[in-house]
């Protein structure tokens, strides 16, 4: 695994909101192909380090490269059509329009139609429109929602929506998705399918970064684990070395020898 | 596009054809022909806020500028009236992307205001330039619509005339809405940090349907000079603005054939409402307050909801 190229990768990074340090200086690697997770208690800044890599908010300092090239400052939709995408902690699907649609959408990088073309029906657009309602509805396919493909997406239970959500990122075509707690709130079964569609993302060659607190699902599918505290890491490794780690397990349980 | 579309598209093209038939008079086919100019401005504000989520109170102003336009440039400038009529579609075009790009970065009520702004500046230039407008007297004179020899004098021509381009413009909206566009506007709408996340350029897309719908409202603005042939700026105003936002209230925004009703419905309903006499603006009120009380996404949506609710 670790002869794969490098297609993520921070130096240095920093991100002051005010006068809170949320990051501190986190460089860190990832490799093509890998699983790799971020831990870390509640406000140790794994959300806006997602945030951070895919331009929702500007660096304070520090360099984010994604293949190689330098992204930060980028806007959000340039860096998503780079390849980066993402699912929300809080799920942030389009309610209103159907589970079709959704996913649809996920193909806007992917296509060309402008409003003229779309607007007269020119014959690229007609061609265009089909392979993308083709695909989707297929995608569908692979996680049983093809029958609630014209549902207001809203109406789906919170698992699926989860689902939904990671569809509808893997539509833009990514080479890296960032999943921000996708097990958050399911139960064992719909967190068994989540950990299933986790490694069919990675057996199609999509780098993962994992933000979850579940820890028997990041323990079971994680090529390495980063542990943050305070903005800072304070672990780096496989899992069988990270549950070992006397920083992390202070981290998590508080440390001893602070009140000796 | 759907067969749903297709059907009632199709459905309008009948009613659309027969209603001459059964309507007669020049009173009752201007109030038609209103109607659908109208009903172009609604839609290009439906696509705008029900479906894209950017408010606009200024929209009179795009109106006004496609009517001047073919106003100013056929009587003053002996343009024809086809590029008059093209000019104004740039000039309105033109304007939206200038205004657009600063204040399409505001949003909600900061966005309504600042477009409220800007309906009353285009305002105020209709009435001081007195050279070019006439001012607040008005500019009258305006030559009727023709093609080629054929001049468009009775409200039956101009009836077939709008009716027809609506019908064009309903047919290029569902379109927009069924495409790659349209997700996009409808994403954004729904979620502005999931969209980008989709690789949807936000300031683009808001900026290309506020020029769309600026476009729609010039177009009706250009078809309205020539069949009034008399236009002031009082034709423009805030009222005007506001008139269109609750047409699209009235029939539901989130939906093109809410703002067709809408539009239809609140061009023709003071129409209606005459035999109330001196009461008949009570009347208007009072509809308008129920239909926002009770269908607060307009009656399209809202009456087969309250079937569905007191009679199943």
């Amino acid at each position: 695994m670790t002869t794969n190229q490098l297609i993520l990768k921070t130096e240095h990074l920093q991100k002051v909101f005010g006068g809170l340090m949320a990051i501190a200086s986190l460089s860190f690697e990832v490799r093509e192909g890998q699983i790799k997770s971020i831990i870390g208690p509640n406000g140790a800044g794994k959300t806006t380090l997602f945030n951070l890599i895919t331009g929702v908010h500007p660096t304070t300092a520090g360099k984010i490269f994604f293949q190689g090239k330098v992204i930060n400052g980028l806007k959000p939709y340039v860096i998503a059509r780079l390849g980066i995408s993402m699912t929300f902690q809080t799920v942030e699907l389009f309610p209103q329009m159907t589970v079709l649609e959704n996913v649809m959408v996920g193909c806007h990088p992917r296509s060309r139609a402008g409003l003229f073309s779309s607007g007269f029906r020119l014959p690229h657009m007609k061609k265009e429109e089909k392979w993308i309602r083709d695909e989707s509805f297929e995608k569908l396919g692979m996680v049983g929602l093809q029958e609630k493909a014209s549902l207001p997406a809203g109406s789906l239970p919170l698992g699926e929506q989860k689902i939904l959500e990671i569809l509808r990122a893997l539509s833009t075509g990514p080479k890296l998705v960032l999943l921000d707690e996708p097990a958050a709130g399911l139960n064992k079964v719909e967190t068994q399918k989540m950990a299933d569609l986790i490694y069919s993302i990675r057996d199609r060659g999509i780098t993962i970064l994992l933000i979850e607190h579940d820890m028997s699902l990041v323990m079971k599918v994680s090529d390495e684990i980063i542990v943050i505290n305070y903005g800072e890491m304070i672990a780096e490794g496989p899992p069988a070395l990270i549950q070992n780690d006397q920083r992390v397990i202070e981290a998590y349980l508080g440390g001893e020898t602070d009140y000796a | 596009m759907g067969k749903n579309n297709y059907l009632k598209l199709l459905g309008i093209l009948i009613v659309v054809a027969v209603a001459p038939l059964i309507i007669k008079g020049d009173y009752y086919l201007s109030i038609l022909v209103f109607m659908g100019i109208n009903s172009m401005v609604v839609i290009g504000l439906s696509l705008l806020m029900g479906y894209a989520g950017q408010i606009s109170l200024g929209h009179a102003a795009f109106f006004g500028i496609g009517a001047y336009s073919t106003g100013v440039l056929t009587t003053q400038f002996g343009f024809s009236i086809y590029s008059a009529f093209l000019s104004g579609l740039l000039l309105s075009a033109g304007v939206a992307i200038i205004i657009g790009i600063p204040a399409l970065r505001l949003k909600g009520h900061y966005l309504a205001i600042a477009t409220l702004g800007i309906g009353e500046i285009v305002f105020i230039i209709f009435n001081e330039m007195i050279g070019l407008t006439g001012g607040p007297s008005g500019l009258s004179n305006i030559p009727p619509f023709h093609v080629g020899n054929y001049q468009f004098t009775l409200s039956i021509q101009y009836y077939y005339l709008v009716w027809v381009t609506l019908f064009v413009l309903i047919w290029f909206s569902l379109n927009v809405i069924h495409s790659r566009v349209g997700r996009a506007l409808k994403a954004m709408h729904g979620s502005e940090l999931a969209a980008s996340a989709m690789g949807v350029n936000l300031s683009a897309h808001k900026i290309q349907v506020f020029v769309l719908s600026a476009c729609y409202a010039s177009i009706a603005g250009s078809i309205y000079a020539h069949f009034v042939s008399f236009i002031a700026p009082n034709n423009f105003a805030l009222m005007t603005s506001i008139m269109f936002l609750v047409m699209g209230v009235v029939g539901g925004l989130y939906n093109i054939w809410g703002a067709l009703m809408g539009a239809s419905l609140i061009t023709f309903l003071p129409e209606c409402l005459r035999v109330f006499k001196d009461f008949d603006i009570l009347i208007y009120g009072a509809i308008l307050l129920m239909i926002l009380l009770f269908m607060p996404e307009g009656f399209l949506v809202g009456i087969p909801a309250l079937f569905r609710k007191y009679f199943k």
